[in-house]
């Protein structure tokens, strides 16, 4: 006997919660190569925009005192809960972006990796790329790199789920938080990706994840001036210049390099302020 | 004492005071430089006239009197000297070795030293600052940051690990006139170290002693062209900005022209470092050593006259030690030596501009409006030039003006906490983020408190250290990129994956 499906209402992922947009607005879409409703996703607007920042912010101290440890478990928790919920991934990665088994496959195997490799990278990167510098006097003085604070994403318009989990786990290993606007092609990732961070330990606010028009979206990111970092992914040349124009107000730190490398402390290092303590050495 | 009383007892000579000793200056002979009287540009290892055909006068602050004469880059020259940096990369700089890049700038570094009273006399002339600053702080800085970056430049394999780095190519830069030749220090040999070559604005007002490290870039034999000196204002500054075959803009700077020319380079691949303004925060706590406190907040913010883009010009002082630091305060100003800067005993010397003693004297104007909590040194003032009195405003509201605004002068503002917290909150309380200073003679409240504030630099129980082993720059408004050590190498390569 056929039993009628029970299918999930996609919704947008603030702090920590699965609220829909504000806006009552949706977008429909569908299986690829055909006409048949996948799913209606919400269309996020500005003020969905303004309270995914003011969640990343609010969920910014607890995130970046956490211990380096910590953040690292919590990651790779993120891995465990990702390899759970494979046949959530595929199912989007196959169904609307028409990709074969065994290349949404790679793709997701990729992205579990990514969060190992950060992971393991939580305690790791400061040892790196900070430094005790030997100044010519009775002096201490070391250089740590910490968060920059609030990060937004920019995903590429055509989903790519390593490069896009890649992107958020480098912000977030540091201690960022971060609200990522996620792919018009390949939005409904949104699901299978929220509840990973859902049920990780993730705090609420740490990860904000919208779904919407980008070109609705981008310009309200530009100005507003809690968010210090962006990482832009679209390689559109228009999108990139207003960020950076309109960007210079506060002085936005903005990386629209694409790394080739999805596993790089690069990735870690656009979105890090490097910090100098002097103290004299005396009695 | 007040110097006032000991003025008055100078002039009665009661029994008490049987002698007081009178006041010698000890002049600095400024006989070891020759300034030319009209000066050229330096363009492909050469000495040219602009093709701008202009030149603008650039005076002693500390007297107004005009020094020289120097030529103005127009849009032509700028690009000539762009024309210069590109073939001296293409056909010289990027294909010797880092080796060889090295012994350059550790030529150029001892020549420096060997000059470097000349050097100190000049840069006091034209920027008037004190004498003793220029020999003890400017000049063998200077010497040091090319001698660190000369080491680095056969060894860059190590400062990224996992990763090889390349140059970027022509580096445009734009410095200020609070430290004339540090700043042009700071910008070329990290520059030069990683592979780059260079076309550098000083400041208007203060290009004299990057016309002589010219000479010494001669000297030194650097190929023609890896440097170029193109003097002006702004408008000079934004062309080389906009140049199309840069790849590479280093500003150091006020905030306002920052935001400009990220704007200005919006869309273009061009890398930036940012330096900018900062209102940084000095905390003190009850816990501190009160007089090494005091001597800190007097060096935090009277340190070269307050021009200083790190200067600690917020008191954030305890609520329980207020009074007494304020007294302190008031003390230690009085005997603060407010004049000529080539005198070795000057403490403070001249503002470098009318234009910027204009603008000093409008913020603290508007800040007495709204608090007449006011207090400066009654110390007198030279007759001739651009000085000010140290002072500060005491109780100043977090929203005042002299709170909020960058003043880059000798005026501080004073507030009070109860809580580390408090003071964290207090200190963070602004868009800059370049700098700040924590006293307190317990160590887990200082690395707390390091921890909590947003800022590039933080000292503690000292402030205003520099060393080209560490690296300089700030968070949000302060700009980005750092500038010395081996972080200060990294706005300068491309990192290859």
């Amino acid at each position: 006997m056929n039993r009628l499906k029970v299918s999930k209402t996609i919704k947008l992922f603030i702090d920590g919660k699965f609220p829909r947009t504000e806006s009552g607005r949706t977008t429909d879409i569908f299986f690829s190569d055909s006409k048949k409703l996948y799913a209606h996703l919400c269309k996020a607007s500005r003020k969905d925009l303004r309270m995914s920042v003011d969640a990343a912010k609010a969920a910014l101290p607890g995130w970046s005192s956490k211990t380096a440890y910590n953040r690292g478990q919590i990651l790779y928790r993120m891995a465990e809960m990702a390899e759970a919920k494979r046949q959530e991934f595929l199912d989007v990665l196959e169904n609307t972006m028409g990709m074969s088994t065994e290349d949404a496959n790679t793709q997701v195997d990729q992205a579990i990796d990514c969060l190992v490799y950060y992971a393991g990278f939580t305690d790791k990167y400061q040892q790196v790329y900070g430094a005790v510098n030997p100044v010519s006097g009775p002096h201490h003085n070391f250089t740590t790199p910490e968060p920059m604070g609030v990060v937004a994403h920019l995903a590429s318009t055509n989903l790519n789920l390593p490069s896009l989990v890649s992107e958020i786990v480098s912000v977030i290993c540091s201690g960022n938080t971060v609200l990522t606007v996620l792919p018009e092609n390949g939005a409904a990732i949104i699901a299978p990706l929220s509840e990973v961070i859902a049920t990780s330990d993730v705090p609420g606010g740490v990860v904000n994840l919208l779904t919407g028009s980008f070109d609705e979206l981008y310009p309200h990111i530009a100005t507003h001036m809690e968010i210090i970092g962006v990482k832009d992914q679209t390689e559109n040349d228009k999108v990139s210049k207003t960020l950076q124009i309109e960007g210079a107000l506060n002085m936005k730190r903005i990386s629209t390099q694409n790394e080739e490398n999805l596993k790089d402390i690069k990735n870690i290092l656009d979105f890090v302020e490097f910090k100098t303590v002097w103290h004299p050495i005396g009695v | 004492m007040t110097r006032k009383k000991l003025n008055q007892s100078t002039e009665t000579k009661t029994a008490s005071t049987p002698f007081v000793f009178e006041y010698s200056p000890a002049p600095q002979e400024t006989n070891i430089v020759k300034i030319e009287k009209k000066n050229k540009l330096f363009i492909d290892g050469k000495f040219v006239a602009p093709k701008s055909g202009k030149y603008f006068a650039t005076l002693n602050p500390a007297t107004g009197e005009k020094l020289a004469d120097l030529a103005e880059a127009g849009k032509q020259d700028v690009d000539l000297a762009v024309k210069a940096a590109r073939k001296a990369y293409k056909n010289v700089w990027s294909k010797i070795s880092g080796e060889e890049r090295g012994r350059y700038l550790f030529r150029i570094a001892r020549l420096i030293q060997e000059r470097a009273r000349e050097f100190a006399v000049l840069e006091t002339l034209d920027n008037g600052k004190p004498i003793k600053e220029t020999r003890d702080i400017d000049i063998p800085l200077v010497a040091a940051h090319f001698f660190y970056n000369a080491g680095w430049a056969d060894k860059l394999n190590y400062a990224f690990p996992g990763h090889q780095v390349s140059p970027l190519g022509v580096a445009g830069q734009v410095i200020p006139w609070n430290f004339p030749l540090l700043m042009a220090a700071w910008k070329i040999a990290p520059a030069l170290a990683t592979g780059n070559t260079v076309v550098l604005k000083p400041a208007e007002t203060t290009s004299l002693s990057a016309l002589l490290l010219a000479r010494i870039f001669q000297e030194a034999e650097l190929p023609d062209g890896v440097v170029n000196f193109v003097t002006g204002a702004g408008e000079t500054g934004a062309e080389l900005v906009a140049h199309k075959d840069i790849n590479k803009v280093a500003f150091t700077g006020s905030t306002d022209i920052g935001k400009s020319i990220v704007q200005a380079t919006a869309g273009t691949n061009k890398r930036l470092t940012m330096e900018l303004g900062g209102k940084s925060a000095h905390i003190v706590y009850e816990d501190a050593a009160i007089d090494q406190a005091v001597e800190g907040v007097i060096n935090g913010i009277f340190f070269n006259q307050g021009h200083v883009c790190c200067a600690g010009s917020r008191l954030l002082v305890e609520e329980s030690i207020q009074d007494i630091v304020v007294k302190k305060l008031k003390r230690r100003m009085e005997e603060l030596r407010v004049g000529d800067p080539m005198d070795k005993n000057t403490d403070i010397g001249a503002i470098n501009s009318k234009e910027q003693l204009n603008k000093i004297h409008s913020l603290v104007k508007k800040g007495r409006e709204e608090n007449p909590d006011f207090f400066e040194s009654s110390c007198p003032l030279p007759k001739k030039g651009y000085f000010h009195r140290p002072c500060f405003f005491n109780n100043a509201a977090s929203s005042s003006t002299v709170s909020r605004v960058e003043i880059f002068g000798p005026v501080l503002s004073i507030s009070t906490f109860r809580t580390p917290d408090e003071a964290i909150a207090k200190a963070n309380d602004t868009n800059f983020g370049l700098a700040a200073g924590i006293w307190s003679e317990k160590g887990s409240k200082i690395h707390k408190t390091a921890l909590g504030l947003k800022a590039g630099i933080i000292w503690a129980n000292t402030y205003n250290k520099f060393d080209p082993t560490s690296p300089f720059g700030g968070y949000f408004e302060s700009g980005f990129g750092r500038e010395g050590g081996r972080h200060g190498l990294l706005p300068y390569v491309e990192v290859n994956s």
